[in-house]
Parts: C-alpha cells; sequence; structure tokens
C-alpha cells in the first residue's frame, strides 16, 4: 500500500480523486503538498471539508513532505499525493528522488499552455520539466480515473492520447 | 421582472450534471430557465470560479446548488464565498431540493423574496425537505 498515486491535479482535492480514485482504491490518507496551502488554515479548511472524516489529510510544504515520503511510502493504508503543478512535482522529485510515478490528472488551460489532452494542458517550459523528470527514470503517465486507460508522457505531447 | 425571468439560482456540477437536472426541473415544472446550468468540465478551478460569479452577476441569484461536496464546483463556490459572503451554497443537490427551492424562492406575486438571511433560510428549509426524499426500500 502507502502512495499507489502522485497525482498533478490542478484542483487538488476534488471528486475525481475523493469519489473516482479513493473508492476503488480504499483511500486512507492524502499528502497534500503544496508551500502556499501548508501556510495557510483557510486552505486547509477549505480542502479538509470536501474529504470523508475517515481519510485522513496531510498538508506539507515541498520541502517537509520531501523527509517525510519513505514513511508515507511504508504506510500501510492506501493512500494518494497531491500536487497542483508541473513545477511543484519537479521541485518534490528534486528533493525526494524515491518517487518514481508521476499521473498526470489534470492541468488546465492558462495563457501559455497548449491543449495535449482534453484535461492536459502545458506550457513548453511544463513539458520540459515532465521531458527531464521522464528521462531521470520517473515513469509519466496522464490517467483522469481509474477506468481510463494511462497514456505514456510521449503519446501525450505528441497529441496521441484521446484518439 | 415577470416570473419567466427570475433566475433563483446557479446550478453547478461534474459533466451534464447541471442540465440534466435543469431538463427535469424543466419537464416537471416548466421552470427549468429558473436556474442557469455550470459544468465543471474543463475548466481549472479559477475559470470555474470566473464562471460562477459572471452567473451570479448577470442573473442576480445568490444562491449555488452544487453535487458533490467535494467536487470543484463546490471547491469553487466555496473560495467565491470568501470574498462574496452573500452567497449561499447548497451541496449534494438534487432534483427535489432545487425544486423545493424554485417554489419557495418565487413569491405568488412573481418576484423574488427576501434578503440574504431569508434567501439562506428557505436554501436551508429546501434541503432539510429534500434530505427525506432519499429512502431505501426492499432488500
Amino acid at each position: 500500500m502507502g502512495l499507489l498515486l502522485h497525482r498533478i491535479d490542478d484542483r487538488l482535492i476534488h471528486g475525481q480523486v475523493v469519489v473516482g480514485w479513493g473508492q476503488p482504491l480504499g483511500l486512507r490518507f492524502i499528502v497534500l503538498v503544496d508551500d502556499d496551502v501548508a501556510a495557510s488554515d483557510w486552505e486547509q479548511e477549505l480542502y479538509r471539508m470536501g474529504v470523508p472524516p475517515d481519510v485522513e489529510v496531510h498538508f506539507l510544504s515541498v520541502i517537509d513532505a520531501s523527509t517525510r515520503i519513505a514513511a508515507f511510502h511504508a504506510d500501510p493504508r492506501p493512500g494518494i499525493l497531491l500536487v497542483n503543478s508541473v513545477d511543484t512535482m519537479q521541485r518534490l522529485i528534486a528533493a525526494a528522488p524515491a518517487i518514481r510515478t508521476v499521473n498526470l490528472g489534470g492541468v488546465h488551460h492558462a495563457d501559455g499552455r497548449t491543449q495535449r489532452l482534453r484535461y492536459v494542458f502545458l506550457t513548453p517550459q511544463e513539458e520540459q520539466q515532465l521531458r527531464a523528470l521522464e528521462q531521470s527514470g520517473v515513469d509519466i503517465t496522464a490517467q483522469d480515473v481509474p477506468g481510463a486507460r494511462p497514456i505514456p508522457l510521449q503519446d501525450v505531447l505528441a497529441g496521441r492520447g484521446d484518439g | 421582472m415577470t416570473d419567466d425571468a427570475i433566475v433563483v439560482a446557479v446550478v453547478a456540477g461534474h459533466g451534464d450534471y447541471a442540465v440534466g437536472m435543469l431538463s427535469a426541473v424543466e419537464q416537471i415544472t416548466g421552470r427549468g430557465s429558473a436556474f442557469v446550468p455550470v459544468s465543471n468540465r474543463g475548466k481549472s478551478p479559477a475559470e470555474l470560479e470566473a464562471e460562477l460569479a459572471a452567473q451570479l452577476d448577470a442573473t442576480g441569484a445568490r444562491v449555488i446548488f452544487t453535487d458533490l461536496p467535494a467536487g470543484s464546483c463546490t471547491m469553487a463556490a466555496r473560495r467565491l464565498q470568501r470574498a462574496r459572503p452573500d452567497v449561499v451554497l447548497v451541496t449534494g443537490a438534487n432534483l427535489a431540493v432545487l425544486m423545493e427551492y424554485l417554489f419557495a424562492a418565487i413569491s405568488p406575486l412573481g418576484t423574488p423574496v427576501g434578503g440574504l438571511a431569508h434567501t439562506a433560510a428557505l436554501a436551508r428549509a429546501a434541503a432539510d425537505k429534500a434530505r427525506d426524499t432519499l429512502s431505501v426500500s426492499g432488500g
């Protein structure tokens, strides 16, 4: 068990995570890694309101999360780690290289981003960051919900994902 | 403002949830246009929050109904509430609560009724009634 998913999703905690993944995985803990959320009681309360009471939520900065990754991976319960951006995931893996898989779950439209999948839009810099992670040995696939086919990063970047 | 032109609330949810719910309201009451649908499909959190705000501004409605308590529409609505404390949020909405609220929120004269406290009380009462419509039988 431990962390079954290291997910990039700009919505962080939401329906796909709590219900879509949470129900079939029997989710028991969430590690939400975000420097801003970790520093804001209001943000934490907002996200905690969306989580069933039997699911534990850890709100951690990138640095604090990196020091606890081994413990989270060793946790006997099923868990999900969430970040809201490619940049945060890259910083986290730089500090915690034990993370070897990344799930692209939702990066939505913003200025400068190009659509790669229905739910993945990336800037050239984000694409470069993902390629660099993959070249370092991290397995990166896009998959919004458990029933969907995991799409390898190369197919995502080549626009071959939704067909 | 005529009765038909009044928008009492925004309904927001995953996929076609809102459009589907309003289709049912229209079929049952003929007043589906009293709600405005919003979908989270393909939207970033910021885009979703902006659309909710725009719909409230455009319609004058101050109530948002959402589907899942943990859904992205609910999260966007809660963020909106921080800047706009006059917004009332009802999560876990079903067809019954929409219709209860619809008929409570429109006066017999066809005008919206009450201020914020009254609106919130109406929404709470509608939610209480609708909660009772969930039942299980058989087995």
